[in-house]
C-alpha cells in the first residue's frame, strides 16, 4: 500500500490481523491509527480485481498520553488488534497500546431515509402550508459510509506494557498480558478485571523472567498459554485456580550444551506464540527458529525450523545494535500445514510441515509488481554463490518483517514491511491443502 | 597492533612467555571479548535509564547477561581489586583493542569465544574495568553493520560512548565508591528503578492497591566490599535494595 504522504515513523505498521472470515484485514501503526481493508467480492465483470483488498475504514484508535506520576509518555503505538467473532451486522475489534485496550464497533450505513413530512431534503422545517398530503418516508440507497465508534475503554489494568490480547472462544471474555501479569476481562465490563497470572517477584531485584506473549486456546475456553523470556511455555487451566500461577503444563526444551554462549538465553526468548487452528499444536518464534509443539509433549518441540541460522555467528554484533531483541511474529496457514515468519532484509520465510520444504521471499516494491510472481531468495553464507544470492554481510537489518498474517481459509498473506503493507495471493493454489 | 600490545602486557606480568604465549593469547582474547561484552551490557543498562519508557524484557535479558558474565568471571578468578596505580593506566588503549576484537573475531565465521573456558589458571589482562557512572552516553544508533557504507562511523560512535564514560573516571579514584555515586539519587540504583525506568520510586496503579512500594535505599553501602572486584560491586549496587 503506497503511502501518499512522506513516510514518517508514525506510519510504521505495528500489527496486522485478518478477521475470522478473512474478508477484513486490520493494521495498526505507531501513530495510533487503525486501517481496515476489505476484500472486494469477486465479480465476472472485472476479473483482474478479484479478491483484492481496498481501504474500508481509517480511524485514530489511541492518542499519546502522559503519565504524570512516572513522568513518562505512554506511546500511542498499537501493539495488537484482535477481531471479535461477528455476531450481527456490525464488526468489532479490540485494539491496544501499552496501557489501554479499546473495543471498537464498525458499522455500515448504505441507506438513508427520504421523504419526511415535516423536514425538507436539507433537514429544514417545511412551511406547513405547503404540505398537502402525507407520505411515508422510504429508505433510499446512499454511498456506503463506514462508521467506527469506541464502545468500551479498558483502562488502568496494567502497570507494565501490554504485549498481547486474546479473545476467548466463549466470546464473552478476553485476556490482556503485560510483562509480569495477565488479566481477564469481560467484554462488557470496563471498571474491573481479574488477575489470572502474576509473576512479579516480591523483590524486583529478583526479576529474571518476563511474560512475552499469551493466547487463549481456540476451542477450550478454560485453557491459555503464555511464553517467557527464558524460552518456556506455560499452559494454564483457569478451572484449576483463580490465580493461575501454577501451570498445568510447562513446555521447555533443554539447552544444547554445544551451542551455549552468553547469548543463549536472549535468543531463546519466545517472541510470539500461536495455537494451531486445530488446537492441537502451538507455534513459537524465538530469535533464530520457529518451533512446533504438541500439547501432549512438554519435553521438547516436535519440529524446529531454522529461520536464519547464518546469524548465529553474528550474535555479538546483533546484541550490540539491539537487533537481537527484535520480536518477530509467526503464523499458521488455515490448514496448519504451512508456517510463516519474518526475517531481515524484508525477507519472510515459509515452512511446509508436510514436505519439509521451505522458501525465502522478499517483500519489496521492486520485486512486487501487481500480479508478478515472487522469486525465491537465497542468503549465501560463503562457498558457492549464485547470481541472485545475497551475502550475509549485505543484509539490511533495518528492514525487518516483524508482523505477518495469514488468511484463515485461503492462501493470502499480509506482510508488514516497516510502513508498507504487502498482500500476496496464491492464485494457482488458492485452496488450502 | 593489538597483538603487540598484548605481548607487552604479558611480558610485564609473566617470565617464561614463549611456550605459553599461543595458548595465553587465545585465552586472554576470550577474556578481552568477555570484558568488552560486559562493558557493552552495562552501557546498555545505563541507556535503559535514559529512555522514556524502558523495555522491561530487554532490560531483564541484559541484566541476566551481566550476571552470567560476572558469575563466570568470578569462577575464573579474574576478579581483582583495583589498586590506585593500576587505575591510572590508560584504559583507552585497552578499549580500542577490545573493540577491535569484537569486530575482527566475531565477524569471522565460526570464530566464537569458547564458552567453557576458564579454569582458574588464566591470568588475563588487568581487569581494571572502571564502574560505569551515570554520565550521559550518546545513544548508539542502530548501526547497519552489514551495510558497506557506514560501519566505520558507527564503530566510532560506539567507541566514543564507552570512551566518554571511562574518561570521567580517570579524574577520580575509582577505589572509593561513595565518591562516585555521592551525587546520584539513591533509588536510581534500585533494580526496580533500573528495570522500570522510574527515579521517584513510587509505583502507582489502581490495581496495585496496597502493594508495598520498593523502599528507597539510604545510600550506597559505606563498607566497600573489598573482597569482590570493582565490577562486582557495581552490579551489587545495581541490584541492591
Amino acid at each position: 500500500m503506497p503511502s501518499h504522504r512522506m513516510p514518517s515513523e508514525a506510519d510504521i505498521i505495528s500489527t496486522v490481523e485478518f478477521n475470522h472470515t478473512g474478508e477484513l484485514l486490520a493494521t495498526g501503526d505507531k501513530g495510533g491509527r487503525v486501517v481496515i481493508f476489505q476484500r472486494e467480492p469477486e465479480s465476472k465483470n472485472a476479473p483482474h480485481s478479484q479478491g483484492e483488498y481496498d481501504v474500508y475504514s481509517t480511524f485514530q484508535s489511541h492518542e499519546p498520553e502522559f503519565d504524570y506520576l512516572k513522568s513518562l509518555e505512554i506511546e500511542e503505538k498499537i501493539n495488537k488488534i484482535k477481531w471479535l467473532p461477528q455476531q450481527n451486522a456490525a464488526h468489532s475489534l479490540l485494539s491496544t497500546n501499552d496501557k489501554t485496550i479499546k473495543l471498537w464497533k464498525i458499522t455500515e450505513r448504505d441507506k438513508r431515509p427520504e421523504g419526511y413530512n415535516l423536514k425538507d431534503e436539507e433537514g429544514k422545517l417545511k412551511d406547513l402550508s405547503t404540505v398537502t398530503s402525507l407520505q411515508v418516508p422510504v429508505l433510499k440507497p446512499m454511498d456506503l459510509m463506514v462508521e467506527v465508534s469506541p464502545r468500551r475503554i479498558f483502562a488502568n489494568g496494567h502497570t507494565y506494557h501490554i504485549n498481547s490480547i486474546s479473545v476467548n472462544s466463549d466470546c464473552e471474555t478476553y485476556m490482556s498480558a503485560d510483562d509480569l501479569r495477565i488479566n481477564l476481562w469481560h467484554l462488557a465490563i470496563t471498571d474491573r478485571s481479574f488477575n489470572i497470572v502474576d509473576i512479579k517477584p516480591a523483590n524486583m531485584e529478583d526479576l529474571t523472567e518476563v511474560i512475552t506473549a499469551s493466547e487463549f486456546h481456540p476451542h477450550h475456553c478454560n485453557l491459555f498459554v503464555y511464553s517467557s523470556s527464558k524460552g518456556s511455555l506455560r499452559l494454564c487451566d483457569m478451572r484449576a485456580a483463580a490465580l493461575c500461577d501454577k501451570h498445568s503444563k510447562l513446555f521447555e526444551e533443554p539447552e544444547d550444551p554445544s551451542n551455549r554462549s552468553f547469548f543463549s538465553e536472549i535468543i531463546s526468548s519466545v517472541s510470539d506464540v500461536k495455537f494451531s487452528h486445530s488446537g492441537r499444536y502451538m507455534l513459537t518464534r524465538d530469535y533464530l527458529t520457529v518451533k512446533v509443539w504438541d500439547l501432549n509433549m512438554e519435553a521438547r518441540p516436535i519440529e524446529t525450523y531454522q529461520v536464519h541460522d547464518y546469524l548465529r555467528s553474528k550474535l555479538c554484533s546483533l546484541y550490540e545494535n539491539d537487533c537481537i531483541f527484535d520480536k518477530f511474529e509467526c503464523a499458521w496457514n488455515g490448514s496448519d500445514s504451512v508456517i510463516m515468519t519474518g526475517a531481515y532484509n524484508n525477507f519472510f520465510r515459509m515452512f511446509d510441515r508436510n514436505t519439509k520444504r521451505d522458501v525465502t521471499l522478499e517483500a519489496s516494491r521492486e520485486s512486487s509488481k501487481p500480479r508478478a510472481v515472487l522469486k525465491p531468495r537465497r542468503v549465501c553464507v560463503g562457498g558457492k554463490r549464485r547470481r541472485d544470492d545475497i551475502s550475509v554481510d549485505s543484509l539490511d537489518f533495518t528492514k525487518k518483517i516483524l508482523h505477518t498474517a495469514w488468511h484463515p481459509a485461503e492462501n493470502i498473506i499480509a506482510i508488514a514491511a516497516t510502513n508498507n503493507l504487502y498482500i500476496f495471493q496464491d492464485k494457482v493454489n488458492s485452496e488450502m491443502h | 597492533m593489538f597483538t603487540r600490545g598484548l605481548k607487552r602486557k604479558c611480558v610485564g606480568h609473566e617470565e617464561d612467555m614463549e611456550g605459553a604465549l599461543a595458548g595465553l593469547k587465545t585465552v586472554s582474547s576470550y577474556s578481552l571479548q568477555r570484558q568488552s561484552l560486559l562493558d557493552m551490557s552495562l552501557v546498555k543498562l545505563q541507556l535503559c535509564h535514559m529512555l522514556v519508557e524502558p523495555n522491561l524484557c530487554r532490560s531483564v535479558l541484559i541484566a541476566n547477561t551481566v550476571r552470567q558474565i560476572q558469575e563466570e568471571m568470578t569462577q575464573d578468578g579474574t576478579w581483582r581489586s583495583v589498586t590506585p596505580q593500576e587505575a591510572g593506566r590508560a584504559p583507552l588503549d585497552r578499549l580500542v583493542s577490545t573493540e577491535i576484537l569484537c569486530r575482527s573475531a566475531w565477524e569471522q565465521e565460526g570464530a566464537r569465544p569458547a564458552p567453557g573456558l576458564g579454569d582458574g589458571h588464566v591470568q588475563g589482562p588487568v581487569s581494571d574495568l572502571c564502574p560505569v557512572t551515570s554520565a550521559q552516553a550518546p545513544r548508539h544508533p542502530q548501526s547497519g553493520i552489514w551495510e558497506l557504507d557506514g560501519p566505520r562511523e558507527d564503530r566510532g560512535g560506539f567507541h566514543k560512548s564507552l570512551d566518554q564514560i571511562f574518561e570521567t573516571l580517570e579524574t577520580k579514584n575509582p577505589g572509593c565508591m561513595e565518591e562516585l555515586f555521592s551525587d546520584v539519587d539513591s533509588p536510581y540504583y534500585d533494580l526496580d528503578t533500573v528495570l522500570t525506568g522510574m527515579v521517584g520510586g513510587a509505583r502507582p496503579g489502581p490495581c496495585e492497591g496496597l502493594e508495598g512500594l520498593a523502599p528507597a535505599t539510604p545510600g550506597p553501602s559505606s563498607s566497600c566490599k573489598s573482597d569482590l572486584g570493582e565490577l562486582d560491586h557495581v552490579v551489587e549496587i545495581l541490584v541492591e535494595t
